[in-house]
């Protein structure tokens, strides 16, 4: 296997012209694989910002929890207070503080208006915790916020944190597969177009066969060129979908998701890898279809 | 050099070959003759193993071909020169580089001076840059000659090698042969054309095999 990869990979300009240089598989094989490496950017791209997505949710919301206290107005303050001091004392809690009138307003400014009087509603007061590394016993603290401060309720957000973050997941698993389909589906869409070429090339096979051409160096005159063609399709289709990922809006706040699928940083270097990978299957699908083609033909 | 044991071929309606016991001696000539669809080619296919005996055994360099592997296979071609009437090259490739294939084939780097001596040895010299398609019949059988011989091959097989060919070029195709049996090649000629037979037994000990009745014998005087 090691030699008969070796051979696949080693260059022979003798041996590769004995294969005829155009057909219409030539072009159908760099067109899929760039095609596929097109599709796989974005593939890659939407599984990346998926993941970014779903540490982010994560980051967000598993360190932090709120605790909404709802109490008549005179003893606000004081349920206030003694939920402050429940969680001062609490192993686990890095931080607590109680949002302000203005912080709570401006959470409801983009359904109410920026003209809201919190003073005249009955607002219940929110108290933003932040869990140290270690953590906190959730069912320990609820269980003193209902002696010491009746009103509190805590809300650590995994009853929504979970859907979203599984959403996330699933969508990093969605963007992979979906790499791996394409891998295959162009894995698949090689070896048609391998098959056709070794078919049409029958006479060609015929002619080496009778001059004493053994099946590895055959196989590897069409599998060297099979690759190259889709490793320069591939490397086209990643620059392509490289280019329509730079020119797709930039990320901001208002734009949620979409306007973030793309690379960061390092993340660019990521399609260049599909070139590559792409070539590895043309080389891997070409060789088995090209044995198993010498071996049906006479 | 390539012996017949024996030997059957059987094509899947009925038997072509039978009972076939034949060996081909170092530096022998022969022709195989025979009505068209006595079996002439199928005999060379077994001799060359493109074509495997449904009974029998046939040896080739003493080996039997049933133990070779594919790649055994085409190594002994290597050895064995093949020249066929519908001779096949590949055409996006030049002429020269045509006949040095089974060179590029096997590894093997000639020597461009050797390619150049054996090109005029069969009167190719002025084609070497010639596409196949570019070729007359007679040239393309001599640039086949050429290729066959181009290993320095212990035994030519030629099917039907002037069939396309009128008779001038018949003869200098006969020529070349008789010279490269001189060299101490081992040849094995199939073909319909008596007279090619009758001349070229005035210039080589050759020895006619007719294909009759599904059997090999050796023609007597009735040739």
């Amino acid at each position: 296997m090691i030699d008969r990869l070796r051979l696949f990979l080693t260059p022979d300009r003798q041996a590769d012209r004995v294969v005829p240089p155009t057909g219409h598989t030539a072009w159908l094989t760099g067109f899929t694989a760039g095609a596929m490496t097109f599709l796989a950017v974005f593939a890659l791209a939407l599984s990346m910002a998926a993941d970014r997505l779903s540490d982010r949710w994560s980051d967000a919301l598993s360190r932090t929890a709120t605790i909404r206290i709802s109490a008549p107005p005179d003893q606000m303050a004081a349920q206030t207070a003694a939920v402050l001091e429940v969680l001062r004392t609490t192993p686990g809690i890095a931080e607590a503080r109680a949002l302000t009138d203005d912080e709570q307003r401006a959470l409801l400014t983009p359904w109410f208006g920026p003209d809201l009087p919190v003073d005249a509603l009955p607002l219940p007061r929110l108290v933003e915790v932040t869990e140290a590394p270690e953590g906190y016993d959730g069912e320990g603290l609820r269980q003193r916020l209902l002696a010491e401060a009746p009103g509190a309720v805590l809300d650590d957000h995994t009853r929504w944190r979970r859907p979203l973050a599984t959403a996330a997941a699933r969508l990093n698993l969605l963007g992979g597969l979906s790499i791996v389909l394409i891998g295959a589906a162009m894995a698949a869409m090689i070896t048609l177009a391998a098959n056709a070429a070794l078919a049409a090339n029958a006479q060609v096979i015929r002619v080496l066969r009778v001059v004493g051409a053994q099946d590895d160096y055959i196989a590897a005159a069409f599998v060297r060129r099979f690759t190259l063609r889709a490793l320069a399709g591939s490397a086209v289709g990643a620059a392509a979908g490289m280019i329509g990922i730079a020119l797709l809006p930039p990320v901001d706040e208002a734009g949620g998701f979409l306007t973030g699928l793309g690379f960061q940083g390092a993340g660019w270097l990521l399609p260049l890898l599909l070139p590559p990978v792409a070539a590895l299957v043309a080389l891997l699908a070409t060789g088995a279809a090209a044995f198993r083609k010498l071996r049906e033909l006479p | 050099m390539i012996a017949f044991d024996n030997v059957a071929y059987n094509y899947g309606g009925g038997e072509l070959l039978s009972e076939v016991t034949l060996r081909l001696a170092p530096g022998s000539f022969h022709f195989l003759t025979g009505p068209s669809g006595a079996g002439k080619t199928t005999f060379l296919k077994l001799a060359y193993a493109e074509l495997q005996a449904t009974a029998g055994r046939v040896t080739i360099f003493d080996r039997d071909v049933r133990s070779l592997t594919r790649d055994d296979v085409a190594r002994t071609r290597r050895r064995i020169g093949v020249v066929h009437q519908d001779v096949q090259f590949l055409d996006h490739l030049p002429m020269a580089a045509n006949v040095s294939l089974p060179l590029t084939v096997s590894g093997r780097a000639g020597d461009p001076r050797d390619l150049t001596d054996l090109l005029a040895w069969v009167g190719l010299g002025q084609l070497a840059d010639a596409l196949p398609p570019q070729l007359s019949g007679g040239e393309r059988q001599r640039a086949a000659l050429a290729r066959a011989v181009i290993m320095g091959p212990d035994v030519i097989l030629a099917d039907e090698p002037t069939g396309n060919l009128d008779w001038e070029m018949s003869l200098r195709l006969l020529t070349l042969l008789v010279e490269l049996n001189k060299m101490g090649k081992t040849i094995l000629v199939a073909t319909h054309d008596m007279n090619l037979i009758r001349t070229a037994k005035n210039q080589v000990a050759a020895r006619v095999l007719r294909i009759r009745n599904r059997r090999i014998q050796l023609a007597g005087a009735d040739l």
